[in-house]
């Protein structure tokens, strides 16, 4: 089974420049990224935003190994939108290619492989996010950026909260899930073979369990956090308070100018 | 004695070819023989649950074989499948895997996987209640009402109900009373000599293993430095304990007074043998004279 090898979201611990930062500037200048990188419209656009990409990554630590392979889950997701790109975009002219009702032009070629582009590079964005953010700081960070919401009585703090929590058994549950999985097998269940209905009638062994023990779960992390007298919220100190940094001031300015720079790409060519 | 399990030169390796990868098994050579009593021990992380997960065919080796009566277990996919049901596996916190709705239904999952009839499977869930004390009106409970002792009996009835050749249980009483503990160890004996199953227990307690196995293996990084009888193995005092194994008290206790000088054998573990072995010193210092 491959569960373990999933990689999504998971934090890589490091002291990096990046793992430093604040988590409200590295959210923000995820955003700016993704907004410049919607915001672009040609090769000299993309081709800065891959340079920037890049340049994080390397400074990062993490390896492009690791980001080729969290890309895994979405290959199928990137390959399909790419080809519906490439048979489904019109252009002017003679078309390329063409056979039965597809016609390949070269304003579709462009557009898978911007596609392919933007897709790898929005996931690789906020890969980096989560592979440098601690998913505490992470939260803390969206907890601060929301604050204002609480003024529309959002519940913030406890959306925060409960993704914390969420993020964080993640991991227990996979591992969970590869328990029960190997406890079954060894009593003679069959995950694998048979048609679609006897697969579904398969995992009741795996769901049971799984459910029942992410209940159990709940109630004694629900009674763990009593027994601290976590009443929510309101008038919760912090033992880390997030501060801004001369690194987050450039960090963000530098987010601002990357949106800037795409767009007068845009113009100009 | 005759071979059971085998494994040959068996090598496991976690998420291979990562930064996270992790050497769990190396080269180890194993052998269970048939209608053995075993004791494995180990050190959290030496590799214990890797091995036996290889026993059943839960997971591939990386390299080397296993072998069950002989022949490699990976051979075909129907064999695997055998090997699952000869060789029963009760994880840890096994009772964590409960899901029918009466204790019935959860025993009787195994054998059903197995194909057999109505009838067969009726007599194996009856029986494997039997060895593990649960009551004839507790089958028709749903399991989720019961207590965490009972729901462990059920769960490793459910093994023994597919009357599995080898049995292998991975630390079946942590997390139990005293009292739970005695009389889980006791049902597991019980189906050792009713069957004449192989038993392989996991465990980190030395005491507890100790008094019930025939052989111990030591596992320790991966390797199997020593196995034999209880007493040879504790005869390693220092070395087990570097590896964060305790030795029995009597044991450490007996070691403890070679050091201090004392001609005395310290490979004992029961009060019994201790009993014998100072009464043999005192002997030799001539008729039951002056201390030890």
């Amino acid at each position: 089974m491959a569960l373990k090898d999933i990689t999504l979201g998971q934090y890589f611990p490091g002291s990096t420049i990046l793992h430093r930062l604040d988590p409200r500037t590295k959210i923000l200048c995820t955003v700016a990224y993704i907004i410049a990188l919607f915001l672009a419209k040609n090769l000299p656009g993309y081709l800065i935003l891959l340079a920037v990409l890049c340049a994080l990554t390397v400074v990062s630590k993490v390896g492009f190994g690791a980001v080729l392979r969290g890309m895994k889950p979405i290959f199928i997701i990137i390959v399909f939108t790419a080809v519906l790109n490439l048979f489904y975009t019109p252009g002017q002219g003679e078309p390329l290619l063409s056979f039965w009702v597809f016609r390949v032009y070269a304003e579709g070629i462009w557009a898978a492989v911007f596609m392919i582009l933007r897709i790898a590079m929005l996931i690789t964005c906020t890969f980096l996010l989560t592979y440098t953010t601690s998913p505490i700081l992470l939260t803390d960070g969206l907890e601060k950026l929301l604050n204002p919401l609480k003024a529309v009585h959002v519940p913030v703090h406890e959306l925060a909260m409960m993704m914390s929590i969420a993020l964080r058994f993640i991991p227990t549950l996979i591992e969970e899930t590869d328990k029960i999985m190997s406890a079954q097998k060894a009593r003679g269940a069959d995950f694998d073979t048979g048609g679609l209905m006897q697969k579904a009638r398969a995992l009741v062994p795996l769901l049971v369990p799984l459910f029942i023990s992410a209940f159990r779960r709940a109630d004694e992390l629900a009674v763990a956090m009593e027994c601290r007298c976590y009443h929510g919220g309101e008038g919760r100190t912090r033992m880390r308070v997030l501060k801004l940094g001369t690194a987050d001031v450039l960090a963000l300015a530098g987010g601002a100018v990357l949106c800037v720079l795409v767009v007068l790409l845009g113009r100009i060519f | 004695m005759e071979p059971i399990i085998q494994t040959e030169q068996l090598s496991h390796i976690y998420s291979a070819n990562t930064p996270f990868e992790q050497t769990a098994l190396d080269k180890v050579d194993f052998t269970a023989y048939r209608g053995e009593y075993l004791g494995i021990i180990g050190h959290t992380g030496s590799g214990k649950s890797t091995l036996i997960q290889h026993l059943n065919g839960l997971l591939k080796p990386t390299s080397g074989r296993v072998l069950f009566e002989g022949k490699d277990i990976w051979e075909t996919k129907e064999r695997i499948r055998q090997t699952r049901f000869q060789v029963g596996l009760v994880f840890q916190y096994p009772e964590y895997q409960l899901f029918e709705e009466t204790v019935y239904k959860d025993i009787a999952f195994g054998p059903k996987n197995m194909g057999l009839d109505e009838k067969e499977i009726d007599r194996r869930v009856r029986q494997a209640a039997q060895f593990v004390d649960l009551a004839d009106q507790v089958l028709e409970q749903s399991p989720f009402e019961l207590s965490g002792g009972q729901k462990r009996r059920v769960a490793i009835a459910g093994v023994i109900a597919m009357e599995p050749a080898v049995l292998i249980l991975d630390e079946p009483t942590a997390g139990l009373d005293p009292v739970g503990v005695e009389s889980i160890l006791r049902n597991i004996h019980d189906y050792h000599t009713a069957k004449n199953a192989t038993i392989l227990i996991v465990s980190h307690s030395m005491e507890e293993v100790a008094r019930t196995v025939d052989r111990l293996v030591v596992v320790d990084n991966g390797k199997i430095p020593f196995s034999g009888p209880p007493r040879e193995v504790f005869a390693h005092g220092e070395e087990l304990e570097r590896m964060g194994l305790g030795v029995p008290a009597m044991t450490r206790v007996f070691h403890r007074l070679r050091a201090l000088g004392a001609e005395i054998d310290p490979s004992v573990y029961t009060v019994e043998q201790a009993k014998a072995a100072v009464l043999a010193v005192l002997e030799r210092r001539g008729g039951g004279k002056g201390a030890v």
